[in-house]
This record gives C-alpha cells, structure tokens and sequence, in this order.
C-alpha cells in the first residue's frame, strides 16, 4: 500500500477522468463541484489537455460537445443551478450524439438553496432535465474509489453509445477523503474512440447498427466530412422534418439506451441471502445504509443493501429480483424520487417504505435504524 | 472547389434575402485562401441565417440557440489547426448570444464570426431584436422599437476583438476582402454583414422590395473615414463600413501553450 494517496472525491474524478483519455475540461465554478475544476485547470496542460473557464454553464457544456467534436474527449462538472444551464446543451449533445462525461455534484436546492449542504433530490432532473424525448445514462459514487472507476466508466459509455454520460455525485461524496491505492485502478479498461469503417464518401454521421448505436464519430480535420445536428436530421446529418425520420431517430435515440440496460446497470448486494428488510439506496445515502449492514450482522433484523450504480436507465429487473416479499426501504436525500421509480416496478401492494430527508443535511445509520423500527414492528 | 451543397437546393431563405450573397462571398473567400473543406467547420445557432450550415460542404455544428461561439471555442481550443467560423444572425450573436458574444471577444481564440445583421428575428416572424434601431417597427414594435440598439462593431472592440469589420450586402467586393483578412487574422475576428429581410423588417419600415433596401444600404453606409468626418447628428442613420479595428496580439492557444509548457517544468520563452 506504499501508494496509498489521501484524495477527495472530486478530486477522484478528475484523476479517473484523466485516465479515461479526458484532455478537455470547461467549466464555471460552483460549490460543491469547483475542486473538480481546479483539479483539471491544474493538470491538464502538463498533459497537452486543454482548461477552459467559460463564461457559464450554457457555454461550458457547448464548449465540451465542441471539443469531443474535434476528437478530443471532453467533460464538465457543476452542480444544481449548473446543471440547470447545461440542460439545453446537454440536450443538443443527446441529439447529435455527442459522446462527453457531465458531472452534477448535487447542492440542496431548489434554484441557489443551500449551496454548500448535499441533497440527491436531481435524480429526475438527470433523466429528463432536458426536454424532448431521450434516454440518459446516470452513474452514482458511493466513495472517493467510486468515483474514480465510474468515471472511468461514464466516459467509456459515453464512447460506446455515442452519448453525454451524467455522473451524479453530491456534497458528501464529492468532499469526503478517504485512502487510495492508486496502482489499484492501473487495469481499468478503458476505450478509446472508434474510427470509422467506411470510406468518407460513404460515411453517414447518424447511420446505426441493429442496437441503434450510431457510427464512429471522426474528429473535424480528417477525411470524414460532416454536419452535427441539433435540429432533427437524416443519417446524414442534414435537416429532416419527415415523420417517418423523425419518428424512427427519437425512438432510436431512446431505445439504444433503454434495450441497454442489463449491460448499463451496476449494483452491488450486501448482506444476508434472506435478509428481514432491504434498504434500496445510492450515492451518499448508501453510506449509512452499509453501516446499518455491518452492525447489524449478529442481530435481527437481518439487513440487506442494494446499493444502485446505474440510476438510469433504471434497472427493474434487479429490482424485481431483489423485492422477493420482505420489507423495503428507500432513504433518499430528496422526498422520495427514486422510491417511484420502485414502486412502479413492484407494483401497488408491496411493502415499501420512503425515507427521506431534505434539510441540507446526510442521511445517518441512527435515522434509518430507528425508522426501521417503525416498519418491522 | 465546390463549397456549396447542391443537394440541399433550394435555399430556405425568402426571396430578396441577403444571406445567399453573404454565402457566395464566403465561398469565394475560402476559395481563395486557399482553404480545404475538411479543415472549415462552420458552426451555427438558431435562426434565419443560422440555417447556413445547411448548406455548406465544411464540418458544421448546427448548435443551439445564441451558443454558437461557445461551441467554436470548444472545437477551436481542442484542435487550433482548424479553420473556424462563427455565423450568427443579430438575434443569435447580439442577443440571447450576448454573453458568449463578449468573452468570445476577450478570450481571443483564433476564430472568426460572420453575423448578418437584419436587423430583426426573421425566422420567427420579424421581431425587434438588440440591433433593431430605436423608433423602428418590427412585430413586437408596431408603435415603434423602445430600445436603443448595439453597435456590434463597437461592443465586439471595446470586448477585447483582434479585428472587427462590416460591410452590407450592397457593398459585396468589400465584403470578400474584409472576410479574408478576418479569416486569415489571427485572434478573434468580426465581420457584420449589414443584410436584408425584405419580407419583414423591410416591409415595416418603408423598404417593401429587396431593391429597395439595397438603395438603402447603398445610402446609409459609409466608408469609416466618410463615416468619421460627420458630426454626430449627421451620422444618425448611417452606418460605417470597412475595416473598423485590427489589432495584433497573441491569441488564447499561443498563450495557452505557453502556461503547458511552464506546468511541463519547462520555460516559457519561445
């Protein structure tokens, strides 16, 4: 363990982002996320990569589907207010398929809130911030490690689905330190951009395989001339108001994440084979749910958690096979966004129970402890 | 070289609309500096002239709506070799672009927008826009616009710009020169069009045929040292055209180098 590093969270992201090839990073600061721009505004340019600090988050999230266009890969970071720019141009990279990694380190909210507190209540703003239909992929750390490989591995999703990736953080996990062995991560896979297969007379920006996911996109400078489309646009890339194109591109761009989703979804299970109660939870909340685990081994109630990695595209065939009958209980910092989404999944009738907490402050093991009381009586 | 997509024939644009002579003058100046399709990226927003990527043989990035120079920045600072070109309308660049506008000016990337200026929202319906003359009549001023409007050259100089030029689409010959040596000046670099919307602005303010806002263009321009010698009063309602402002400084990229050379440990001369 010689390598052993102390490192924030936000920290994390940038060294996973760095080792995912990122070498352009725009921004505007904003609390909790600023050390991630600071990270990369510090390393960046001893590695030929490229910090630019822009005028604001309409222009920061423009600026990085800019540069993944001239083939560099590229990524953000902000949080709530931020993130509330980002969304027309997070919508424009949805739309023309422009593979790059955002990262929301979630501040209580609504609008400015509490700028310094942690909250998860942009669960929803991260699958349909932006308007129109589309699919999203939502990737949510638990620890600094956490955020070192789901960076790594927003940015190879975003390569492989042609699509911004959206790494959901908050306050306390992109503050928190905790130890690293670096070397530890030296193995992750990592993927780098596909160059087309066709000649560039052939190439068409927005053809697609069966699964839906569109073809290498080339880097403006090369051979392989083409349009990036914000508007609706043929394989081309040129503007199309037919139904039947429209019709099949928004289904498309929705169904090559949503027919993705054994492949997209991460969790991990703690605990008893048959536990009593299951806490369903992510991010910073998983915290105390696995203290909760831990304490609990020799004792009843027998805990489980499932701890979900990929929000969106929501995983309900994990949900359906972890909900066989006992009580389940979601804790959320927000009142109660992701518990829907379970409750669609298990239907009406099951016992699930919303924790939920929206006062700027974490979730802590004691809370859920004493909760559970209330539900296994 | 053919610059231009035939097969997106015909143009959007309404009859007696500038933007096709601003895109032939583009055509013939890309063709002259010698430039390569594959290395132009021409990036849009939204609006009448910001359809121009439609029809270009270039990379294009048809963005969102007042975002285009921040998309130029991103592809101009991830790869400085390209050739990259900003087309805004006044809507786009001057008004819900204004911010991006400003520090696209200050920040210097190497890059160069080419904003037609008609004074009015033409796709939308001809509404008064930040270039819209004070007293002028659009579909949201039929009374008369309450606002006074931006001198685009003047905002885009005192924000930093490397170069800053405007001709009219009458004054075509000044036009092809002002936009290569934009293009070819290396900062930041702005080139307005003064363009005509018959169908809209025109036909509310007295100016119905595109004939007649040709006259128009033809009276009001000036050239700046014509433009210079008025007195105040006498400039209301004209405009100065020719090459307004150049400057030579080191570019964000050049700069940029410099601050990767000094983290790399190196030095920073040269």
């Amino acid at each position: 363990m010689s390598d052993d590093v102390l490192m924030q969270g936000n920290e994390a992201i940038v060294e996973g982002a760095l080792r995912a090839g990122a070498r352009f990073f725009a921004g505007y600061p904003i609390t909790p996320s600023s050390e991630i721009a600071q990270a990369a505004a510090n390393r960046l340019p001893a590695m030929d990569g490229v910090y630019l600090q822009m005028e604001d988050e309409l222009a920061s999230m423009a600026a990085i589907v800019g540069a993944s266009l001239a083939g560099v890969k590229s990524f953000t970071a902000t949080s709530g207010p931020g993130f509330s720019l980002m969304q027309e141009n997070l919508g424009m990279a949805m739309m023309s398929e422009v593979p790059c990694v955002v990262v929301n380190v979630q501040r209580s909210g609504p609008s400015t809130g509490l700028a310094t507190k942690p909250a998860q209540a942009d669960v929803m703003q991260a699958r349909w911030g932006t308007h129109g239909d589309h699919s999203a992929i939502v990737l949510v750390p638990a620890s600094v490690a956490e955020c070192l490989t789901l960076t790594v591995r927003a940015f190879n999703l975003a390569e492989a689905f042609r699509q911004p990736v959206i790494l959901l953080t908050d306050a306390v996990v992109g503050h928190m330190r905790e130890g690293l062995d670096l070397e530890a991560f030296d193995g992750l896979e990592v993927i780098t951009r596909r160059a087309p297969t066709v000649s560039p007379e052939a190439f068409r920006v927005a053809a697609h395989d069966e699964d839906g996911i569109p073809s290498p996109l080339p880097p403006f400078g090369s051979d392989y001339i083409y349009h990036a489309n914000s508007s609706m646009h043929d394989e081309r890339g040129y503007p199309a108001s037919d139904p039947q194109v429209a019709g099949s591109m928004i289904r498309r761009l929705h169904d090559k994440i949503e027919n993705a989703v054994s492949t997209l979804t991460d969790y991990t299970y703690i605990g008893p084979d048959r536990p009593d109660v299951l806490l369903l939870s992510y991010g910073a909340t998983t915290r105390a749910a696995l203290q909760l685990v831990v304490d609990h081994t020799e004792r009843r109630p027998a805990i489980g958690s499932l701890q979900l990695r990929t929000l969106w595209p929501f995983p309900d065939d994990v949900i359906r096979r972890f909900t066989s009958g006992m009580p389940v209980v979601v804790p959320e910092m927000n009142l109660g966004q992701v518990v829907r989404e379970v409750r669609r999944v298990v239907g009406p009738h099951y016992p699930l129970y919303s924790l939920t907490k929206s006062n700027g402050l974490p979730i802590a093991p004691g809370e859920i402890e004493d909760y559970l009381t209330g539900v296994i009586a | 070289m053919n610059w231009l997509l035939e097969e997106a024939m015909p143009f959007f644009w309404c009859p007696g609309c500038g933007n096709g002579i601003i895109m032939g003058s583009l055509f013939r100046t890309l063709e002259s500096l010698g430039r390569r399709p594959q290395d132009v990226v021409a990036v849009t927003g939204i609006g009448c002239w910001g359809k121009a990527d439609d029809y270009v043989r270039t990379n294009s990035i048809h963005g969102t709506h007042g975002r285009a120079l921040a998309f130029a920045t991103g592809v101009k600072a991830a790869n400085p070799q390209l050739t990259v070109l900003a087309l805004m309308g006044d809507g786009d660049c001057a008004t819900i672009g204004g911010n991006h506008f400003l520090h696209a000016a200050r920040r210097n990337l190497d890059m160069t927008a080419i904003v037609a200026n008609n004074f009015n929202y033409g796709m939308t319906g001809g509404q008064y826009s930040a270039t819209t003359p004070s007293g002028t009549r659009t579909s949201t001023s039929a009374f008369g616009n309450p606002e006074d409007a931006f001198d685009l050259c003047a905002v885009a100089k005192s924000a930093g710009a490397a170069f800053v030029a405007r001709s009219s689409v009458y004054h075509v010959r000044l036009l092809d020169q002002l936009l290569a040596e934009a293009i070819s000046h290396v900062g930041f670099s702005l080139v307005e069009v003064v363009t005509s919307c018959p169908v809209h602005y025109g036909r509310r303010n007295e100016m119905e045929s595109p004939v007649a806002m040709m006259r128009h263009w033809r009276e009001v321009c000036l050239p700046l040292k014509q433009y210079q010698a008025l007195s105040p009063s006498e400039r209301q309602g004209r405009i100065s055209i020719g090459r307004l402002h150049q400057e030579e400084k080191s570019d964000f990229m050049t700069r940029y180098r410099r601050i990767q050379r000094r983290a790399k440990g190196g030095t920073d001369h040269g």
